[in-house]
């Protein structure tokens, strides 16, 4: 490891693992999903730290960005209060998934330190050699590209496998579709606009005096129910001269 | 003068901890210095299309109305919602802000230039992936949105935030298929690589003279440049997309329980989002820093030193013009429509624009042999499969407008006569009673009076 490196690495490190505790610790479901955005940007910069900026960013802008904004996305519509429930439903789990998820990543962490200890990076010039974004893109569509397909068909398969299983037939005329709806709204018997108020073109602005519509016909429903219909007369809608 | 002043990669990551220091300082005096303008420059314009004089009270033509604002804002009692979740809530405008400002970081302002006596790129700096870095910054600048209406714990920020979370998601595919034509023409995804194969187009003999095409990508690649603007106009929430804070639906969407300075912070991502993204069009579509022909063929030097920082603003400037005059002119979309334009117009058309664009490439190419005529008659027969399967857009002839209505069923909604004249309006009648004060009868002199006039 370079200086730069090392630097970069024992600051990067801490967040990483604090995302990584935090999202298993902590009890809100939107705030496990926040501490493992965390980790994941840590991750991103692992990998630009290793040569690899493509797949750095990638994992920035997929993981991240794409695929943690859909977790909170339903996160979101499930509910702010979904917290994790602390009943234990078998006796002794919670003891035994502890102490074996512990020893499981002893184990793993000291296998990978001693394999790796004192090991310097191979051959990192030459795949970099004509840059690192085109030393990927001439694996993945020469060497590796049955691989890169059969996975895409693989992802396609599974999102339309959930659109198959999630999607809810629906008969004919059970929801109604927005231009539907809109023409039910001005259907003859509909009022389309909201209820005339009170006094809409009429000669007195008593509450009493029922609106008119468009057309000019008395609407008895934008008065009040208790009240009776009432329109003034010529006489005394008139001015009374008492303007000057 | 310096012939040869394109910043290549290996310019990057060698500067003095002051020289970085400085441009960081100085990217970020920018953003806030463009913030302040922006506020400023929308008002003056948006006043300017509606007839009206804008922004004129606080110093010059309102220059420092913005400043005053802020310094208000700043004094404001900050008030945090009972029901919101503290951390997320103070967190999530940081968050805003400090991905809007991180993507000004691989912006290329200008070429190598001298500072202090050291040759120096005008660009914070540049890695062999810029561009992924700018719309994983876009990417990121979400979870501001999407945090500050989820921790705000009340209802239309929160739809707020999901609206912007759905918005950004869908118009990122058109922003990043848009920039993968852009990548396939220079070859590079570096901001300073695509600024300089913007340099020069193809030089052609046209009647024994060279003329050299235009190198623009704006106009090479006008599709992708035209879907780019859209998308970030709507990654940005910027009118007509600005769904996530449509105030006569959701009052101010996410910002609605934000006060004080967080509600600052998120007005001041929104202006740098606006500026770093003019910024990325212009270094992707525009040519950076460049001046365009006409100035570099009478005057050499035009993108020398540090002329070229002075191009570079007013390309910027005329993109967030267009942003302030998108906002003045069209009005906001409704949801379902704003949907429907990311996913069924501009994501088939960039995929088929690609699509044939790889196609062009690859018939150019000259160690294409018989590939050249597959790619032809696939050409041919995705013209006349169009031309087939083309809509027809002919419709029938409607009918008058007075046998529509005489079709009308009975119970129909009630419409004025065609035929419908005006009643005299009240005021004219009260004009006529202030011309002739006196004991008018009732009912009959305004009446009579009216009749004369």
């Amino acid at each position: 490891m370079s200086t730069g490196e090392a630097v970069t690495f024992w600051i990067m490190v801490w967040p990483a693992l604090a995302g990584a505790l935090g999202m298993v610790l902590s009890r809100n479901a939107i705030h496990s999903a926040l501490w493992l955005v965390l980790t994941m940007l840590c991750v991103g910069v692992f990998y630009v730290l290793q040569s690899a900026p493509f797949i750095g960013l990638a994992q920035i802008i997929v993981y991240t960005g794409a695929i943690m904004m859909l977790f909170l996305f339903v996160l979101m519509l499930v509910g702010r209060d979904a917290s994790d429930s602390l009943i234990e439903t078998l006796r002794g789990q919670r003891l035994a998934a502890v102490v074996l998820g512990i020893g499981f990543a002893a184990l793993v962490g000291t296998g990978v330190y001693r394999a790796l200890d004192d090991r310097t990076a191979n051959g990192l010039e030459q795949a970099n050699a004509n840059g690192n974004v085109q030393g990927i893109a001439s694996l993945l569509f020469t060497k590796y590209v049955f691989a890169f397909e059969v996975t895409s068909a693989l992802l396609i398969t599974a999102a339309v496998g959930a659109m198959v299983l999630a999607h809810i037939e629906r008969r004919r005329g059970e929801k109604r579709t927005q231009p539907e709806m809109m023409r039910a709204r001005f259907a003859p018997g509909n009022y389309p606009g909201p209820k005339p108020g009170p006094g809409v073109y009429a000669t007195s602005d008593s509450v009493a005096t029922p609106g008119r519509l468009p057309d000019g016909t008395l609407t008895d429903r934008s008065i009040s129910q208790i009240l009776p219909t009432r329109e003034l007369t010529p006489a005394e809608s008139a001015p009374k001269g008492t303007e000057k | 003068m310096f012939l040869a002043q394109d910043p290549t990669l290996q310019d990057f990551g060698h500067d003095t901890w002051w020289l970085v220091l400085i441009k960081v300082v100085a990217v970020f005096a920018f953003g806030m210095v463009c913030t302040l303008l922006g506020v400023w420059f929308e008002r003056r314009v948006v006043a300017r299309m509606a007839v009206r004089p804008g922004l004129n009270q606080a110093g010059p033509f309102g220059l420092l109305q913005t400043l005053a604002d802020g310094l208000k804002g700043a004094f404001k009692e900050d008030i945090m919602p009972r029901t919101a979740d503290k951390v997320v809530f103070f967190f999530a405008p940081t968050v805003a802000v400090i991905c809007a400002m991180t993507s000004m970081s691989v912006i290329p302002f200008g070429p190598m230039v001298s500072i202090f006596g050291h040759r120096t790129p005008l660009q914070v700096t540049d890695v062999p992936v810029a561009v992924l870095l700018i719309l994983a910054c876009s990417g990121m600048a979400v979870y501001g949105i999407v945090l500050g209406g989820w921790a705000s714990g009340s209802t239309y920020p929160l739809l707020g935030g999901l609206r912007s979370s759905a918005q950004m998601i869908s118009y990122e595919v058109s922003m990043g298929l848009s920039v993968v034509a852009v990548f396939m023409l220079s070859g590079t995804m570096s901001t300073s690589q695509i600024v300089e194969a913007q340099a020069s187009g193809k030089e052609y003999e046209l009647f024994g003279a060279t003329i050299s095409a235009p190198g623009w990508y704006a106009i090479l690649l006008a599709p992708s440049f035209i879907i780019f603007f859209i998308a970030i106009v709507g990654e940005t929430n910027r009118a007509p997309f600005d769904l996530p804070e449509a105030e006569s639906e959701l009052v101010a969407g996410y910002m609605t329980e934000y006060s004080s300075l967080k509600f600052l912070l998120f007005m001041l991502s929104e202006y740098v989002a606006m500026v770093a993204m003019s910024a990325a069009t212009a270094t992707l579509f525009l040519g950076g820093w460049r001046a365009p022909a006409p100035i570099t063929t009478i005057w050499a030097g035009a993108n020398s030193g540090w002329w070229p920082l002075l191009w570079f603003f007013i390309k910027v400037v005329l993109l967030v013009f267009v942003f302030v005059w998108l906002r003045a002119t069209l009005p906001r979309l409704r949801y379902d429509q704003f949907m429907r334009l990311g996913w069924r117009v501009l994501l088939p058309i960039n995929l088929v624009w690609i699509l044939s664009l790889a196609a062009l490439q690859v018939y150019r190419d000259p160690e294409t042999g018989d590939g050249k005529y597959v790619i032809l008659g696939g050409f041919l027969v995705g013209i006349v499969l169009l031309a087939l399967l083309w809509p027809s857009g002919k419709r029938a002839p409607g009918k008058p407008l007075e046998e529509q209505i005489k079709s009308r069923p009975p119970g129909s909604f009630p419409i004025p006569p065609m035929d419908l004249q005006v009643p005299p309006s009240p005021r004219a009648r009260r004009a006529v009673a202030e011309r002739e004060p006196a004991n008018v009868g009732a009912g009959s002199g305004g009446d009579r009076a009216d009749k004369e006039s």
